[in-house]
């Protein structure tokens, strides 16, 4: 059964990661572009000669994105579904469909908005070369504290569903949670390394098409996931149950 | 008995954690080992030498959030 979730969830990834490539070669690449141009325009006033290409920019915005957000898109659908593996029958009577969808929007929250709400994404020319280890620590330690106050929200709501019904839970484990993530953000380090003239248009531009890409991913695999496995899923259930009542 | 009721319904069964744990931990190691080759692989730290890993996924580590460069 695991199994099977796994290679549907790898399949609906590989999807999703096609339409996310296509999001980004219409609306990101042109600010990695914008934003490669701005940074060899500071290495000539600079005086520095302009970098080798080790790989040309074509190859790097078409085969090379592409495989990068494949293989991402693969990873995240293989992960989302063990997850969903685990959640499926553990977040009350939510079907397959309901419980991928709810899966996929926490996860975007908790691995993406959250985080990048703290250590948003950036483009080329943003960042200082040397810092690349630190800034690397931080951008994780904020997406697993993110991901465990979730986990943690959730099972907060589940203990609470009872006793204040499931609107009311799920409203003191939203506070929680934002409760978390406020303290996380005072208490981790800023990291602000935009070049003094850098274009806000094209730095703003950028994170937005980098959200929405993220947001392609998790939409993609939160609704085609739960479509992929409905009927496996429900198969399974119908002999479960005969079991029991057998 | 009487109020017993006979209509086939089922409800969600979960998977058992035994069933699921070593798909979790074998699969979900190497599905974070494809994310760390996208993400990561020579930028903060580095398994193969040079920079053409790092050259080639370059564009989607930025858009995918990462800290590139």
């Amino acid at each position: 059964m695991v199994g099977k979730l796994l290679l549907r969830g790898m399949l609906v990834g590989l999807v999703a990661g096609i339409l996310a490539f296509a999001f980004a070669r219409v609306y990101g690449e042109p600010q990695v572009d914008k934003a490669i141009a701005f940074e060899e325009q500071q290495a000539q006033a600079a005086g520095g000669a302009p970098e080798p290409e080790m790989v040309s920019r074509a190859t790097q915005a078409g085969i090379g994105l592409a495989t990068g957000v494949l293989v991402y898109g693969a990873a995240l659908g293989g992960l989302f579904s063990l997850v969903f593996a685990y959640a499926y029958g553990r977040l009350g009577s939510l079907g397959p469909r309901g419980t991928s969808a709810l899966i996929a929007l926490l996860g975007f929250l908790a691995v993406i908005v959250v985080p990048s709400l703290k250590y948003p994404a950036n483009p080329p020319a943003v960042g200082n070369a040397e810092t690349i280890a630190y800034r690397t620590e931080l951008f994780f330690i904020m997406i697993v504290v993110s991901i465990v106050a979730m986990v943690a929200a959730v099972g907060l709501a589940q203990r609470l569903w009872n006793r204040l019904g499931a609107w009311n839970a799920s409203i003191v484990a939203a506070l929680a949670f934002l409760v978390v993530f406020a303290l996380v953000k005072a208490a981790l380090p800023d990291i602000n390394e935009v070049p003094e003239d850098f274009s806000a248009t094209v730095l703003w531009k950028f994170r937005v098409a980098s959200l929405g890409m993220q947001f392609v991913l998790w939409t993609v695999v939160g609704l085609g996931f739960g479509a992929a496995v409905e009927r496996l899923v429900a198969v399974r259930d119908q002999r479960g149950s005969a079991r029991r009542y057998a | 008995m009487s109020d017993t009721t006979f209509a086939p319904t089922y409800g969600p069964v979960a998977i058992p954690v035994r069933e699921l744990l070593p798909w979790a931990i074998f699969a979900g190691l190497m599905l974070m080992l494809m994310i760390y080759f996208v993400g990561a692989e020579e930028g903060a730290t580095s398994l193969i030498r040079g920079t053409a890993v790092h050259e080639f996924v370059h564009d989607g580590r930025h858009l995918l959030g990462f800290p590139c460069h």
